[in-house]
């Protein structure tokens, strides 16, 4: 693996763990809403969610780009009040990825959280446990594998963005050239076929060693309670 | 060990449900028809369903009161709850589910973990997970579970009705042993009359959200105006009664009622072991007076107490013998031809076969 390639990867696997990360206790939060709460506009909520899977990137990174870039209302806020910039940077790569791997988090979860029997936290609770004992020993343990799926189905969708991550941050390298991003550029130059598909095949492997370790990871779970 | 007072209004599906009864030690069996409203009463104890107004107090500590805005959270009752289906922890070990009150519930003065292993007889299953126990296993699990939550009242929500016949039998004794070795009063919902006969200390009678009665078993199994709740063909009356000698020549055993004498046919009686039989009202035949060449060989002498109607072609007659209630069935025309009424002398006649004595229990010492 040249330098360049190195760059490459390091900051794709640094931009889809951080769009994991940051997503997946909001993702949590949705996905208990989605499955347990009781209020209005519970399916606007979910149309919400779901939007980023059906509108094309291209659009989701607009969006992006209007809310969160330098002049964007919350783009502005942001820096202002915490200092954290998201145009053309990295941490926008990894908010466009994230915003892109939502709805893939919040699915599993939501199953997950709905196939866990509320009854289960009933007798927690006659147990003497306490709303946060009950979340960490109870509803926790039960959704672990829907977070899992979550994460490996959010992450796999994460490395691979493109259209929303080139529209809001551009194609930046070692700023905001992702794996995706440098395959397009490469096969855009006249010479860059050969690195272009050494770039393919590490894609591949990445996301072959991420697949067999959530299986590993899932099926240790599954026999734990076997 | 403490009381648990019950006075409470509150919404149980489409009923209002009204109800008003204590629960002192031993068992007190919430009894109904399915939709009762029985599962919604235990709810509203353990803090699970909000009733609309009342008072909930056990062993002296408030649980809710309306007047006074007392709701305290299910987690701070200390009510142990069993419930219909077990509800273990299907990702935890069978021991990690026994002392979940301890680790997860801050429960620290419980009894002895290995009493109560020891007493539900669960030693060597502790390392199992709940999805491989069989279902009298799991509601087993389940009772210890709820012991080992140092409850001060434990609620049972029909806790063999996903069990099989042979299963029941054997998860009974369990229940029984809790009553007897903790003495913390336990509140038993079923529709299931031979468990409440068999369990029951007190009974509550439950019909569409009101509480039609409430009081001692052999009281409420010997009232008359309870025929539909109770059910028509399984009504009988609850007989405490004492084993006095045993014939094993013709396997029959000599039980003393108050001083009138029966005998009883079946295996495995004891002689001075105190017994409750459950004689129903169907089993039960009336003579003006004692017969003599017949094969029945118990003729009690009682005097007819009650007399209702049960149909257009029955009447339910109580009888008093010694202290206790007998119930018989008979048709309207033998009872008219008998000329049968309150006051008067008749011999009740019963088969021997007709006593059930699979209801039978030890009495518990006195206390």
């Amino acid at each position: 693996m040249s330098e360049a390639e190195a760059t490459v990867v390091i900051l794709s696997l640094k931009v889809a763990l951080a769009a994991i990360v940051f997503g997946i206790v909001p993702a949590f939060a949705v996905a208990w809403l989605l499955a347990r709460g009781r209020f209005r506009g519970k399916s606007l909520l979910q149309a919400v969610i779901t939007l980023p899977l059906v509108l094309p990137p291209v659009v989701t990174g607009y969006g992006l780009l209007i809310l969160f870039g330098t002049h964007g209302p919350l783009g502005s806020l942001l820096e202002n009040a915490f200092g954290i910039v998201f145009a053309f940077r990295w941490t926008g790569a990894a908010l466009a990825a994230a915003v892109m791997a939502f709805p893939l988090m919040v699915r599993p979860i939501q199953l997950s959280i709905e196939a866990a029997d509320v009854g289960l936290e009933d007798a927690a609770r006659t147990l003497g446990a306490s709303r946060a004992m009950t979340f960490l020993t109870v509803l926790l343990p039960l959704a672990l594998p829907g977070v899992i799926a979550g994460a490996i189905l959010g992450f796999a969708r994460a490395v691979g963005e493109f259209g929303a991550t080139i529209t809001f941050v551009a194609n930046i390298p070692g700023q905001t050239q992702t794996m995706s991003l440098a395959i397009y550029s490469l096969l855009q130059s006249p010479t860059g076929d050969a690195a272009a598909l050494r770039l393919i095949l590490l894609s591949i492997a990445l996301c072959a060693v991420a697949i067999i370790a959530s299986e590993w990871f899932a099926r240790r779970l599954a026999r734990k309670r076997s | 060990m403490g009381v648990l007072e019950v006075s409470v209004t509150g919404q149980a599906g489409e009923f209002r449900l009204a109800a008003d009864f204590e629960a002192g030690s031993g068992i007190t069996a919430l009894f109904g028809h399915s939709g009762a409203g029985k599962t919604t009463i235990l709810k509203m104890i353990a803090g699970m369903t909000r009733p609309q107004a009342g008072r909930i107090v056990a062993d002296g500590r408030v649980l809710f009161d309306s007047a006074s805005g007392i709701d305290l959270a299910p987690a701070r009752r200390q009510i142990g709850f069993v419930f219909q289906d077990g509800r273990l922890f299907p990702h935890l070990s069978v021991r990690r589910n026994l002392t979940y009150a301890r680790w997860a519930g801050k429960r620290d003065a419980t009894r002895p973990f290995g009493e109560v292993v020891a007493l539900l007889g669960l030693k060597e299953h502790l390392d199992r997970s709940p999805a491989t126990l069989s279902g009298g296993e799991r509601q087993r699990v389940a009772l210890g579970r709820a012991l080992l939550s140092d409850p001060a009242i434990l609620l049972m929500d029909e806790p063999l009705s996903s069990l099989d016949q042979a299963r029941r039998l054997d998860i009974l004794p369990y229940v029984e042993a809790i009553r007897d070795e903790t003495r913390i009063p336990i509140v038993y919902v079923s529709h299931d009359i031979d468990e409440v006969a068999r369990l029951a200390d007190t009974v509550v009678v439950l019909e569409k959200g009101r509480m039609l009665a409430a009081g001692a078993a052999a009281e409420i199994f010997g009232r008359l105006d309870l025929g539909d709740t109770l059910g028509r063909q399984e009504a009988g009356a609850l007989i405490e009664a004492t084993v006095m000698a045993v014939d094993p020549r013709y396997g029959v055993a000599e039980i003393d009622v108050d001083g009138a004498r029966l005998e009883l046919v079946g295996e495995g009686f004891a002689a001075g072991e105190a017994v409750r039989l459950r004689i129903r009202a169907r089993d039960v035949a009336l003579a003006l007076e004692a017969q003599e060449g017949l094969s029945i060989r118990n003729q009690l002498p009682c005097a007819i107490e009650e007399i209702a109607n049960a149909g257009p072609a029955f009447v339910e007659v109580a009888l008093r013998l010694g202290g206790q209630r007998l119930r018989a069935r008979i048709t309207r025309k033998s009872a008219d031809e008998m000329a049968i009424a309150r006051g008067r002398q008749v011999v009740a006649l019963l088969k021997a076969v007709s006593v059930e004595r699979r209801v039978a229990r030890r009495r518990r010492p006195p206390q």
